[in-house]
C-alpha cells in the first residue's frame, strides 16, 4: 500500500480499502475530507456525506446504529470534527452499540481552513480518551497491515474505534451533492425502500 | 379526568407512545424527571443521556436516518448549545422535536438562569425552529402534540417550551 512523503498512509486509499466489499453497510463521512473521502471511493445512497453538524458525526452514527441494530454504521471523521465532539465518546461508551465503528482519519491538522494545528500534533492521544471512555476496542493505525486488520475487525463487529495517522497532503475535492434533503432520503430509502418517504 | 397538574409528564409520554418515538435525547432536567422515568422503563424507547445538547440534534438526525422518530429533552439553557447544530435537520429535512423546561423565565432565583431563559424563544426562532409556548399545566399535552405533529409532519426542528409555572421555580431554599 502507497504511504505519502511522511511515510504515513493516504487518505483516499485508506478510506477506499475500508469501505471495500462494504455489503449493506452504512457511512457516515465527517465534514470536510472524510466527506470528499468516503465520495471518492463511490458515491452511494449508503453514504451520508456531512456539509456540516461538526462534532456530531460520530453521535450521528449511534442514532443510526440504535436504529438499524442489523447493520454495520461507519463513521469517518477527521481529528478536528472529533475533537470537537470528543464528549461523545462517554455517550457512545455508555450505549455500547454493537454495530457501529468510529473511524478518526487523523493528519493532525484542520484541513479545510489553512492546515493549521490540531490537538493530535500535539499529543492529544484520542485512542487513550476513546479508552478511557470506556471503548475497549480502541486502536491506532499506523501500517497497511493494521488497517487490513481494523478492515476485517469491521466486518466482524463490535464497537470499535480507530485512529488512523494519515499523510497530510490535501487531496482533489471530489465533491458529494449538496442538497442535504436528497442525502438524508436516498439513505433512508435504501435502508427502508420507498416506504420510507411514508414514514 | 385526569390531574394536569401533576399528570402533564405522564401525558408527554402518552403522545410519545401515540407517535411512535423510539429514541429519547436528554440531558437531565428536574422539570423532566418524571418523564425520563417513564421513558426508561419502556424497553421501546432507547434513551440516550448526553454530555452535552447538541449531540442530541445529531443522534436524532441519525435515528432518523435509520426510520426512527426522537425527541430531545432538555433545559433552556441547554437550547444555547445547540443553535449551529440545527443547520442540521433544517439542511436535511429532518424531523427533530425538542421539549425545553424552562429557566430564567418566571420567578428565577439563579441570575446565570436568565440570559439564555430570556433568549430562547428568540434563538431557537432565529434557528427556524417553530416553538410553541406552554404556560399552564393543561397547556402542555395539546401543545407537545402540536410540536410533535408539525415536526414529523412537515420536517423541521420544532419546541414545546414549558414556563416555569408549570415547573414551579428552583428557590434553593430562601
Amino acid at each position: 500500500m502507497q504511504t505519502g512523503p511522511t511515510g504515513k498512509l493516504m487518505r483516499r486509499e485508506v478510506v477506499k480499502t475500508l469501505l471495500a466489499d462494504r455489503g449493506g453497510m452504512l457511512a457516515i463521512g465527517g465534514l470536510g475530507a472524510p466527506a470528499w473521502d468516503i465520495t471518492a471511493a463511490g458515491d452511494t445512497p449508503l453514504n451520508l456525506p456531512l456539509w456540516g453538524g461538526m462534532g456530531a458525526a460520530a453521535v450521528m452514527g449511534l442514532g443510526l446504529a440504535q436504529a438499524q441494530p442489523e447493520r454495520r454504521v461507519l463513521v469517518v471523521t477527521g481529528d478536528g470534527e472529533m475533537l470537537m465532539g470528543i464528549g461523545s465518546l462517554a455517550t457512545i461508551a455508555v450505549k455500547r452499540p454493537g454495530n457501529l465503528a468510529i473511524v478518526v482519519l487523523d493528519n493532525e491538522h484542520y484541513g479545510e481552513t489553512g492546515m493549521q494545528e490540531t490537538a493530535t500534533r500535539h499529543g492529544v492521544d484520542l485512542v487513550g480518551m476513546a479508552r478511557a471512555a470506556g471503548i475497549a476496542d480502541s486502536r491506532l493505525v499506523r501500517t497497511a497491515e493494521e488497517l487490513l486488520a481494523l478492515h476485517q475487525a469491521i466486518r466482524a463487529g463490535g464497537l470499535i474505534f480507530a485512529v488512523i495517522k494519515i499523510d497530510e497532503a490535501p487531496q482533489p475535492l471530489v465533491l458529494p451533492p449538496r442538497e442535504a434533503s436528497i442525502l438524508q432520503a436516498r439513505m433512508r430509502e435504501a435502508i427502508m425502500g420507498p416506504e420510507a418517504h411514508l414514514q | 379526568m385526569s390531574d394536569a397538574a401533576a399528570d402533564w409528564p405522564d401525558q408527554i409520554y402518552a403522545l410519545f407512545k401515540e407517535h411512535g418515538i423510539r429514541q429519547v435525547a436528554l440531558v437531565p432536567d428536574a422539570g423532566h424527571s418524571r418523564l425520563i422515568k417513564r421513558c426508561l422503563a419502556d424497553n421501546d424507547i432507547k434513551v440516550t443521556t448526553l454530555t452535552t445538547e447538541e449531540e442530541g440534534i445529531g443522534l436524532i438526525f441519525g435515528g432518523w436516518l435509520g426510520g426512527e422518530k426522537g425527541v430531545l429533552l432538555m433545559q433552556s439553557s441547554g437550547v444555547g448549545n445547540c443553535i449551529n447544530m440545527l443547520s442540521v435537520p433544517i439542511a436535511h429535512r429532518t424531523p427533530c422535536p425538542m421539549i425545553v423546561t424552562m429557566r430564567g423565565d418566571y420567578g428565577e432565583f439563579n441570575p446565570f438562569q436568565i440570559p439564555m431563559g430570556n433568549a430562547t424563544q428568540t434563538v431557537l426562532e432565529a434557528m427556524g425552529t417553530l416553538v410553541k409556548r406552554a404556560e399552564t399545566p393543561e397547556d402542555v399535552a395539546p401543545t407537545v402534540n402540536a410540536t410533535l405533529r408539525l415536526a414529523f409532519n412537515t420536517y423541521r426542528p420544532t419546541a414545546t417550551l414549558i414556563s416555569q409555572r408549570v415547573i414551579g421555580a428552583k428557590t434553593f431554599g430562601k
